[in-house]
């Protein structure tokens, strides 16, 4: 077993992790907001699943209505009904969960069941209707995933590492610092710490237990949606692939976990899941003599989750657990 | 005094649960300047009420007013709206925020940032105002209970609350913390505020309010001002009768030596040092007081003789009846002592989280510490049946059916099932923590004279307590404890109230009274 | 003095409520069906133009219609309800196990590997070795977990879940492995003929679900009668009671999900010789997170199970009746319509637990 340097293999292996890394990225910073609320919602992948087939359908069938798509609307309906899609599949959940009370467990894996069944079948749908499995938006591929100019081609490998990506994977890292700068600069974010941590006594505090917790789980399903979405972006906005969206929510969940509740570590962890997730292809030009096979690979990102999981438990450190209600139905009455 | 000065008014306030009344048509008035003593048996309603002004329960019939208007409180932001702060008698704090940021929580801005220079400053002018020290950076885990208790004043004042009421303020607190308080709460009643202290205990209510409320049953008796109030008028009012305040105290009955105690150290769960080389002897058919303020190590001290803590150093020895040799117990669990033949019993503090299941019946709960017996794999279930039935009918346990879950009963009949079934493994040894803490005064007269017929069995007693009048009158001795130590072991036939008070801080007045033991 | 906004009375009010009649709660539980019902028929009529009644008598007919189809719903109800057997134990415990799947898959994979490497045992050996195998497998896979849960209270549901995604992927790189140049892995039919359970009237899963309602008993009488289900049922209420009692809660936790995670490892391996006859990642619809659905709308109940796990396979059933109508309905709708049912079901629990008080309409004179 021997291990060659290749630098252009490397390049692209590392582009293609940030672009999946962001995925992930988007995936998380929602479940975070939400876990961050005291919920711990399994439904990510669903929701992710939404996302991604409603801006898939309305970009398809925008390209497929209109001559001359408009590349502003274009970008203005995948995100938005990506959102809204993401969104109402988050109201399922959160109505459920904070209003009925409901176990949030069994609710979110419902939900996933539920939206990657809505996902599938109307992708199935489209692409029968069209007659082909291999339906794809080209103007949409083109609007979201439009490289900054010069940069990206001028600048070598510095260009080329850093400036080749569409615009959704440098609004996830902006989202990242912001979501970041919210939990822990702002009253706001303050408030719905408190509420993950102790929704009894954020209520005594005057603090609208259910609106954060409404606002929280709605913001952050609205953020997943749009992973969903990102995941067809990068492969060509084309329909065959949205079914893996379901494995990126799992890794999703994983990587807040990864990332000890904080957005800004979920950047790198992100990253580093879709280095690991995407090592099958890769790998081996770097690696001689032994090969590893891509399903160990995609092990992976797991096994480092539940390493941190443990090293999270062992450490006496409490900023790092879990917030303290997490997975706790809240009921102001209860004594 | 005039209307105006009325900050609140309560009228015709009801709150049902369930099938019980917790308040029926309570009138009160709450006055600024003044302190006012809310008083009350246990489960007259007197947190209730409070918790209605305060946006935890919304009344279901009746109105508020505050200054003269009618107000909807709602929610705790309603009644933080309305200058109304309420300190829990269960701490409302985030473990792992700031002092800081446990003060600005919830509150009211223009923007979203937090301006950390802003606060603090705003906080420390509270501060100074009324005399209060805290640490802001300081996360709230590293807090001892006093330190909280401030945090949580501070909180609500810097919420501009007008109207503070305080939920059994004194209960965790030593004799100069309380007097502490009871300074700064007469600086913010000089400062016009209007405060409310919800208590049970006499003693305070006189020392430090200005008037008094009293509540029975969930009604509003009476209020009168304190100077004419004493002792003897109060308990009256808060019964509803005359009431022989007297508890029976038998003689020992041929005290021998039952469980030795030898330089016992513990550690609590977060790891420090609970319970510092404690040395006692307990003997059969007397009972041994404990005094102590509530969390220096009574807690651990009964939970390391049940087998439940883990010690650090040190020996409990278990003196069997007759010339057979002593027992350790140390380092076994509760299963191990019971198969030494050794029958302790104890009544912990925590009586649904520990001493019951909640969920369970009365029978399957009559099982938790025999259920092993047999040696089918199976359950055996008629005997803990029998012994339900026995135990409610002789103790008379108000519960529908023996299989009713158990956390459905009130608080008097959820003890009488746990005594009852602690009683009925006829220990040698019987430990009970607060064992009255929270029942009205007839189901705690029902357990005094079930501990002492005990006692009269031979029986060794060992009963940790909070009101010093009642281990005054029901102990043989008294042990008193601070900070995890023993300070001092008196004669509860000859010593007084004041001796024991003394020595339930002595161990931080510069340790004179230490080594009285 | 400013007059503060004029707070009325909320509208409506919740309250906790303890005791719900058996026959109201029943009632509750199929009024929410029959909202789902209503709610499923006039979506699938929206996306699809299928007539709604259509739909509800083609229900009836893809779970019943036919010999074959009463036959297919017992098939499928056997694995879904061996894995809510599974949980039920770890559930009462509150150990929220939602590594089903992943323990599941890990006895097939165990269970499929002793099948390939022994196949030329004998089937009266070769079976209760693969069983064995299966059993061990799945118990291992739900033992990790649950010693970090017990020494470390390291959180039990997001290791369990991590647990499920790693399984797959040793099945799916096993599948690769075993399966040599063929596109697939073949059926144990023809490649390991001793490994297949003996078929009784024709067919292979009855002995599977035999053994699951076997299992239903067993594991009913283990959680109400026993010692063992005691401490089961006080480690869920309160460790710190459980201590109290003396029962060592920390080998309580791990027998336990030793169990569950055996019983969830057995599925496994009954779907591989008797159901599926070939290992796969995606074996059992993900059944595995069905099952907690199954366990939890049952309350535990292994008898109850029977049911839940039923009523989940008639709507998967229906489902798929439905998308062979035309073209606008798909396979994907059974999830969708199985979703819509469960969030109803979900739902009314809180109309069980909690009640509503309205807003009383008497005037108020402001003052």
């Amino acid at each position: 077993m021997g291990i060659i340097w290749n630098a252009d293999s490397m390049l692209g292996w590392i582009v293609m992790a940030v672009n999946f890394g962001s995925v992930i990225l988007y995936g998380a910073m929602g479940e975070i907001l939400t876990e961050k609320a005291g919920h711990l919602n399994l439904g990510v992948p669903g929701i992710m699943l939404c996302g991604g087939i409603s801006g898939f359908a309305s970009t398809f069938l925008y390209e497929q209505s209109t001559e001359n798509p408009s590349k502003f609307v274009m970008l203005l309906l995948g995100l938005v009904s990506s959102v809204v899609a993401a969104t109402l599949a988050g109201l399922i959940y959160a109505f459920l969960t904070i209003t009925l009370k409901a176990n949030q467990n069994v609710t979110g894996i419902t939900l996933t069941t539920f939206g990657a069944g809505l996902a599938k079948h109307f992708g199935s749908v489209i692409s029968a209707k069209s007659g082909s499995t291999a339906i794809r938006s080209a103007v949409a591929d083109d609007v979201f995933n439009a490289k900054i100019p010069f940069l990206s081609t001028d600048l070598g490998v510095v260009g080329k590492l850093l400036f080749n990506y569409g615009f959704l994977v440098y609004l996830a890292v902006i989202l990242a610092v912001l979501l970041q700068l919210f939990f822990y600069r702002t009253h706001q974010g303050l408030n719905l710490r408190a509420i993950g941590e102790n929704p009894g006594t954020a209520d005594a505090m005057g603090i609208n237990v259910t609106r954060y917790k409404y606002s929280a789980i709605l913001a952050g399903s609205a953020i997943s949606g749009i992973g969903g979405f990102l995941y067809l972006v990068i492969n060509n906005v084309q329909w065959s692939t949205a079914l893996d969206i379901e494995g990126m929510g799992w890794l999703a969940v994983a990587l807040v976990i990864f990332a000890t509740w904080k957005p800004v570590n979920a950047i790198w962890g992100g990253y580093l899941f879709g280095f690991l997730s995407k090592a099958g292809a890769y790998a081996p030009t770097f690696i001689t003599g032994i090969t590893i096979s891509q399903n160990i690979w995609s092990m992976t990102p797991y096994i480092v989750t539940i390493v941190v999981l443990i090293a999270v438990s062992f450490r006496m450190k409490k900023e790092s657990r879990p917030p303290a209600a997490l997975g706790t139905a809240y009921f102001r009455e209860d004594r | 005094m005039s209307e105006n000065n009325a900050a609140v008014r309560l009228k015709g306030i009801s709150k049902t649960f369930g099938h019980v009344a917790a308040n029926s048509n309570v009138d009160l008035e709450i006055r600024h300047g003044e302190i006012l003593s809310l008083l009350g048996e246990n489960g007259s309603g007197k947190t209730t009420l409070m918790n209605m002004l305060a946006g935890i329960y919304y009344p279901d019939e009746g109105e508020i007013f505050i200054d003269g208007r009618p107000v909807q409180i709602r929610s705790p932001k309603d009644a933080f709206d309305n200058g109304i702060g309420m300190v829990h008698q269960h701490f409302k704090l985030i473990d792992v925020f700031t002092a800081a940021e446990n003060i600005i929580l919830g509150e009211e801005h223009t923007g979203m940032r937090i301006n950390r220079k802003e606060t603090v400053a705003k906080i420390r002018e509270i501060c100074d105002k009324y005399g209060f020290e805290i640490d802001f950076e300081k996360k709230v885990y590293d807090m001892n209970v006093s330190q909280k208790q401030t945090l949580e004043i501070v909180k609500i004042l810097y919420r501009g609350a007008n109207i503070l009421i305080l939920d059994e303020p004194t209960a965790v607190l030593t004799p100069q913390e309380a007097e502490k308080l009871f300074k700064v709460i007469k600086n913010m009643r000089d400062a016009g505020k209007a405060i409310v202290i919800i208590t049970h205990k006499l003693q305070e209510v006189l020392s430090v309010s200005d008037r008094v409320a009293i509540l029975r049953k969930g009604e509003c008796v009476d209020s009168i001002a304190t100077k004419d109030a004493n002792e003897k008028i109060l308990t009256e009012m808060m019964m509803g009768r005359k009431v022989d305040l007297n508890i029976e105290r038998p003689d020992p009955v041929n005290p021998v030596k039952r469980l030795e105690i030898k330089n016992l150290s513990v550690r609590d769960r977060e790891g420090n040092l609970a319970l510092k080389d404690v040395s006692f002897v307990a003997n059969g058919g007397e009972i041994l007081g404990i005094a102590g303020i509530s969390g220096c190590g009574q807690k651990e001290l009964l939970e390391a003789v049940a087998g439940l803590a883990a010690v650090e150093s040190g020996s409990i020895e278990y003196l069997p009846s007759g010339a057979d040799a002593p027992t350790e117990l140390v380092g076994r669990n509760p299963k191990q002592i019971r198969e030494l033949g050794v029958v302790l019993s104890f009544v912990p503090e925590d009586r649904l989280g520990m001493g019951l299941v909640g969920s369970m019946g009365m029978s399957e709960n009559m099982m938790l510490k025999s259920y092993e017996n047999g040696n089918s794999i199976f359950l055996e279930q008629k005997a803990p049946r029998e012994l339900a039935g026995n135990i409610k009918e002789e103790l008379e346990v108000q519960t529908p059916d023996i299989a009713t879950p158990v956390r459905k009963l009130s608080g008097g009949n959820v003890q009488k099932v746990l005594v009852g079934r602690e009683i009925a493994a006829a220990p040698q040894v019987l430990m009970t923590a607060y064992a009255v803490r929270g029942l009205d005064i007839n189901t705690s007269f029902t357990i005094y004279h079930l501990i002492n017929e005990q006692k009269q069995k031979g029986v060794a007693v060992i009963f940790v307590g909070e009101d010093l009048d009642v281990l005054l009158a029901l102990s043989d001795r008294i042990l008193v404890m601070c900070e995890g130590r023993i300070t001092g072991l008196l004669d509860a036939r000859t010593c007084t109230k004041e001796q024991v008070g003394l020595l339930m801080t002595g161990g931080m007045e510069g340790g004179e009274q230490n080594g009285t033991n | 003095m400013a007059q503060t906004k004029t707070a009325k009375e909320p509208f409506v009010h919740v309250i906790r409520k303890e005791d719900t009649p058996m026959l109201k709660k029943w009632l509750i539980r199929i009024f929410a069906v029959v909202a789902a019902l209503i709610v499923t028929g006039v979506l699938v009529f929206a996306v699809t133009g299928i007539n709604p009644f259509k739909i509800y008598s083609s229900m009836i007919t893809g779970s019943f219609g036919t010999p074959r189809r009463i036959r297919n719903t017992i098939k499928l109800m056997t694995p879904l309800l061996c894995l809510g057997i599974g949980l039920a134990p770890a559930f009462k415990m509150k150990f929220w196990n939602i590594g089903a799947q992943g323990q599941m898959l890990v006895g097939a994979l165990a269970a499929s590997f002793v099948a390939l490497t022994f196949r030329h045992l004998p089937g009266g050996l070769l079976i209760p070795l693969m069983g064995l195998a299966g059993l061990l497998a799945g118990a291992i896979w739900g033992v990790i977990p649950a010693i970090f849960r017990a020494f470390w209270n390291t959180n039990e549901t997001l290791f369990t879940l991590m647990m499920n995604y790693i399984a797959t992927f040793a099945v799916m790189y096993s599948v690769d492995k075993w399966k040599g140049e063929s596109s697939g892995f073949a059926s144990f039919k023809q490649i390991a003929k001793n490994a297949v359970m003996p078929a009784v009237l024709n067919e292979n899963f009855y002995i599977c679900t035999a053994i699951v309602l076997l299992l239903v008993c067993l594991m009913y009488i283990y959680m109400k009668r026993t010692k063992h289900g005691y401490e089961i049922a006080v480690v869920g209420e309160s460790e710190k009671t459980a201590v109290y009692a003396g029962i060592n809660v920390k080998a309580v936790m791990i027998r336990t999900i030793l169990l569950s995670g055996a019983v969830c490892g057995l599925c496994g391996f009954l779907t591989v010789s008797g159901i599926d006859f070939t290992l796969s990642s995606t074996m059992n619809n993900g059944f595995g997170f069905t099952a907690i659905v199954v366990a939890w709308l049952a309350k535990f109940n292994p008898f109850t199970m029977i049911g839940t796990s039923f009523m989940m396979v008639f709507f998967q059933n229906a489902a798929s009746e439905i998308s062979s109508m035309n073209a606008n309905a798909t396979e994907y709708l059974s999830y969708v319509i199985s979703g819509i049912i469960l969030f109803f079901l979900i739902g009314s629990e809180f109309f069980i637990n909690y009640r509503l008080v309205f807003r009383k309409n008497h005037e108020k004179e402001g003052k």
